[in-house]
């Protein structure tokens, strides 16, 4: 009763901090109109056709009707839909913004205890950049130093939110893992520090094999004894907790993904077959650079592959890298998405996803699927999003042309029925930002001036602003521009 | 200590694909001999004039002969039909790491950039490796001719590119060896612009570091120091040049190199983004009596007005890159062209890399969409590059007497779906075929594992 009671508790005053988060972004967030009808546009459903001069009515968030003929409901919102392309929002199948921080806990080969949903950063900018795109989901992974990394999640773009709202609810977390190069660090070293285990892929093998038989006899030890708790039996001492185990019994009950980062067909192949010894399943491969090379395998196995449009030659394992790669996966029967790793790829995912009718010939619904139902499906999230379709959340995206165009511009961005981006707002609202800029650049000038604390700076530097290298920009997980070091701890 | 064992690993990798690559068979890369074309029905997009709906472009000896709507196929020209295809420029890319960089991660197939900063006497055009896979997999993209500069970052630069990195080389992305693919061997001096930089990363301790404002800038002047000493030297090294013969002064191959630049026949590529450095290296190339183009410009727009009445062409990073502050307009760079076009500066779009050189198109059709006219957009990658490295004699629009660099596409050029169909380079018809295509098709040709054979 006591625990009830302080649950109980907890759950109210994380109402109420809910309740304040609320009124305290209401400044910043969208206005969430009750009803919102989008007319007369082409209805890119994904799943169930185009409807050319379609129309989606959206309440409480939630995609309430779609069809050529959709009456506005009195009060709703109108939005004049004439010229533009309506699709179900982007999602990212392999993202690391709105990390606060390295996405890497590089320092050991077995990283399960780490865990990126305690590090979301809902201030990262790229979240709204991102938005901007058109992306409303992403699945934020950690890096690929580990042979085993992190654990994952899978957010909304709730640009305004704190971070609490960030998650995606309901979707099952995941964990990172990765092969090949980065684990076993072909391109880099630490410095100071000894090469560490793996440094092959047989090793990273190994590394895998070792980390899930501790973790089926830990889970063993724990149902053994669950077993003598539920006959009654007395004094009994739990198996001591593991922290780093915990996270790879999940994925061997099968209520956690993994998302492997993986490049060559044998280290794909490798995953596969320990998976299988193990009796779990790969969700994704992530990256799969030559999946196309073992197609069949990856199909029969029922993984699902996110790969590059058309990233090649960064390393020896993306030399084989070939733009048909998700084309030629989907001919064969996997389930394929294309994803970002990368905060500015993801702000044009339906471009990407384009390069896949010329290079493969994927058909237009078959392109726009690999950055919307596909990772949707990927994720465990269909039943919410991906589509549009009625009862799903209403996660849209209108666009000035054909998506899967180099000329399409997104002009506004909704998720769960909120208008989360807003181009012409945006654009509208740069003269009064430039001029709230000033003001505060002023106040700091006026600030550094004061003699007592800046006697030794001539007033020309103190007001300069500080400026960054290009190269100390936030890089992405595993782009090739990168230099050899990575910032975040050395993975690519 | 396992590390010398991946060293010596890394090169029997390469031995391996190097094998492949000479197992490419070259022969189909381009056709023997010189001959004649005719390519007729064709909207010809011509960028020197309005275009031709349905016109014949005549291609001979390497050069275009003919052009136009009423143009006579002459007797024996291999003749392609274009009806519905558009005939235009081939793509010019002006930054990029063309041939000098295989694989990234692996420095043995990288030679971008040398050690220290001077070295104004090396030059791409040494370097550029004639099989690259990149050169077939990007012309397949419609890119007939890029600027392979030294120094350009890329991959495994590690940041530090030198002050003085070397001449970029001007090519033609078809030849059997340099002779063949060079354009102009000694196309522009590269300069680093150097930075004021307040952050480092500390390798000690992997965190970045702050570095207070005036020792930065205190570092950054050593820099433009050190560069004005250089370019001194070399203006006397070039004054004795002038007096006697080689046998009375000391021979100086670097500072030898810089005489071109100072005598105003080269000009310089002077890299920086931020508006500052903008500022002070157009100063610098004014007093210097250099003529300089700006390569990055990412904050090109805060100094629109100085380039254009200093007259200094800039050659854009990708509009697809990440704005520099976190509070840039998220479309900051996507409309810079728009921005340049309107402010009257001259510009042309690059890829800066490599194995994103396929993403050119891209890239402008991008800076269309954000404002600039399509027109001036597909200028960008062609005419503009040209005019701005001072060969748009020879290349970068449709017209007699110049290099037949041309690409006959199902559609719009820039736009992602559409594909080159012929590729004329340097008057020849040249295949398409790479090694992407080639992995492709051998892969949609695996047979299905034998039943007996289990999946995994």
């Amino acid at each position: 009763m006591k625990i009830h009671s302080t649950l109980l508790i907890s759950l109210v005053v994380a109402t109420l901090l809910g309740a304040a988060c609320i009124t305290a972004s209401a400044a910043t967030s969208p206005d969430a109109p009750p009803v919102i009808l989008i007319q007369n546009a082409t209805v890119l459903t994904v799943t169930k056709g185009t409807i050319e001069h379609g129309s989606v009515l959206i309440k409480d968030g939630k995609i309430a009707e779609v069809g050529a003929n959709v009456k506005a409901p009195s009060g709703a919102q109108v939005i004049d839909g004439t010229g533009m392309f309506v699709t179900p929002g982007i999602i990212d199948c392999h993202s690391h913004i709105a990390v606060d921080g390295s996405v890497n806990e590089g320092s050991i080969s077995v990283s399960s205890i780490a865990n990126i949903a305690e590090v979301l950063d809902s201030d990262d900018i790229s979240i709204y950049r991102d938005l901007a795109g058109g992306v409303t989901t992403a699945n934020i992974l950690h890096g690929s130093a580990n042979s085993i990394g992190g654990q994952t999640i899978v957010i909304k773009l709730r640009w305004g939110q704190p971070a609490a709202k960030l998650p995606f609810e309901g979707a099952l977390p995941g964990i990172k893992f990765a092969l090949g190069e980065n684990p076993k660090r072909s391109n880099f070293s630490v410095r100071g520090a000894e090469r560490r285990y793996p440094a092959s892929r047989m090793g990273v093998e190994e590394t895998i094999r070792a980390a899930f038989t501790e973790a089926r006899d830990y889970k063993n030890a724990w149902e053994a004894y669950n077993k003598k708790v539920a006959t009654g039996e007395k004094n009994l001492i739990p198996p001591r907790r593991d922290l780093r185990l915990d996270p790879l019994v999940e994925v061997l009950e099968g209520k956690r993904y993994v998302h492997s980062h993986c490049y060559r067909e044998d280290e794909i192949l490798m995953l596969l077959r320990v998976a299988k010894e193990f009796g779990f399943k790969v969700r994704t491969l992530q990256h799969v650079l030559e999946g196309y090379k073992v197609a069949d395998e990856i199909a029969a196995a029922g993984t699902g592959a996110s790969t590059f449009s058309d990233w090649w030659a960064y390393k020896v394992e993306a030399y084989d890298a070939i733009p048909y790669n998700a084309a030629l996966m989907t001919k064969r029967g996997v389930l394929v998405s294309i994803n970002s790793d990368d905060a500015e790829e993801a702000t044009h995912l339906n471009q990407e996803a384009a390069k896949s009718m010329k290079f493969g010939g994927l058909s237009h619904d078959e392109a726009l699927k690999l950055v919307t139902i596909n990772p949707a499906i990927q994720l465990g999230i269909d039943r919410h999003v991906g589509s549009i379709e009625v009862g799903k959340d209403a996660d849209l995206v209108i666009y000035n042309h054909d998506p899967l165009s180099a000329y399409a511009v997104v002009q506004k961005t909704l998720i769960d029925g909120r208008v989360y981006f807003d181009r012409q707002k945006d654009i509208a609202g740069r003269p009064a930002l430039e001029k709230e800029k000033k003001a505060l650049l002023e106040k700091e000038k006026a600030a550094a001036k004061k003699p007592e604390e800046k006697k030794a700076e001539k007033p020309d530097e103190a007001k300069k602003p500080e400026e960054k290298k290009p190269e100390d920009k936030k890089k992405p997980e595993d782009m090739p521009k990168m230099p050899q070091v990575d910032v975040n701890g050395g993975a690519r | 200590m396992n590390f010398s064992a991946t060293k010596i690993v890394r090169p029997l990798y390469l031995i391996c694909f190097l094998s492949l690559i000479y197992l490419t068979p070259l022969a189909a890369a381009q056709s023997p001999a010189p001959a004649v074309y005719a390519v007729t029905h064709a909207k010809l997009v011509t960028l020197a004039g309005p275009p031709i709906d349905d016109g014949t472009v005549v291609i001979k000896d390497g050069k275009i002969a003919a052009i136009g709507a009423a143009v006579e196929v002459p007797a024996g020209a291999q003749v392609i039909d274009a009806k519905g295809l558009q005939v235009s420029p081939g793509l010019f890319d002006p930054v990029t790491q063309m041939g000098l960089s295989e694989i990234g991660a692996v420095g043995s197939t990288v030679d971008t950039t040398e050690t220290g900063p001077f070295n104004p006497d090396v030059v791409a055009a040494t370097a550029v490796f004639p099989s690259s896979e990149h050169i077939p997999v990007t012309r397949a993209s419609g890119v007939t001719e890029v600027l392979s500069v030294p120094g350009s970052g890329g991959f495994d630069s590690g940041g530090n590119r030198g002050l003085l990195a070397g001449q970029a080389s001007a090519i033609h992305l078809a030849g059997w060896t340099m002779d063949e693919m060079q354009i102009k061997r000694s196309a522009a001096m590269v300069i680093n612009w150097p930075t004021i930089s307040t952050t480092t990363f500390d390798f000690a301790t992997f965190s970045r570091k702050q570095k207070p404002y005036a020792e930065a800038k205190q570092e950054y002047e050593k820099q433009v120091n050190q560069l004005t000493d250089v370019l001194e030297s070399a203006r006397h090294y070039a004054q004795a040049m002038g007096h006697g013969g080689p046998s009375d002064f000391e021979r100086d191959v670097k500072l030898e190199a810089l005489v071109p630049v100072l005598r105003g026949q080269l000009p310089v590529l002077v890299f920086a983004d931020r508006a500052r450095d903008i500022r002070n290296a157009v100063e610098f190339c004014e007093k210097q009596k250099l003529r300089m183009i700006l390569a990055g410009g990412e904050e090109a727009y805060k100094v629109k007005d100085l380039l254009r009445s200093k007259d200094v062409p800039v050659i854009l990073r990708p509009v697809l890159t990440d704005p520099d502050e976190e509070d840039d307009a998220y479309d900051r760079l996507l409309s810079e062209p728009a921005e340049l076009s309107a402010a009257g500066v001259k510009f042309a779009l690059a890829s800066f890399d490599n194995s994103f050189a396929r993403r050119l198109g891209q890239n402008a059709a991008n800076a269309i969409a954000h404002g600039l006219s399509p027109e001036e957009g597909l200028k960008s990658v062609t005419l503009y590059p040209a005019q701005i490295l001072g060969i748009s004699d020879q290349l970068g629009t449709l017209q007699v007497g110049k290099v037949a660099n041309i690409i006959v596409t199902n559609g719009d050029p820039l736009e992602l779906t559409t594909e080159v169909k012929y590729l004329f380079i340097r008057g020849q018809l040249t295949s398409t075929d790479n090694r992407h295509k080639h992995l492709y098709e051998k892969y949609l040709n695996r047979p299905k594992p034998s039943p007996g054979q289990k999946p995994t």
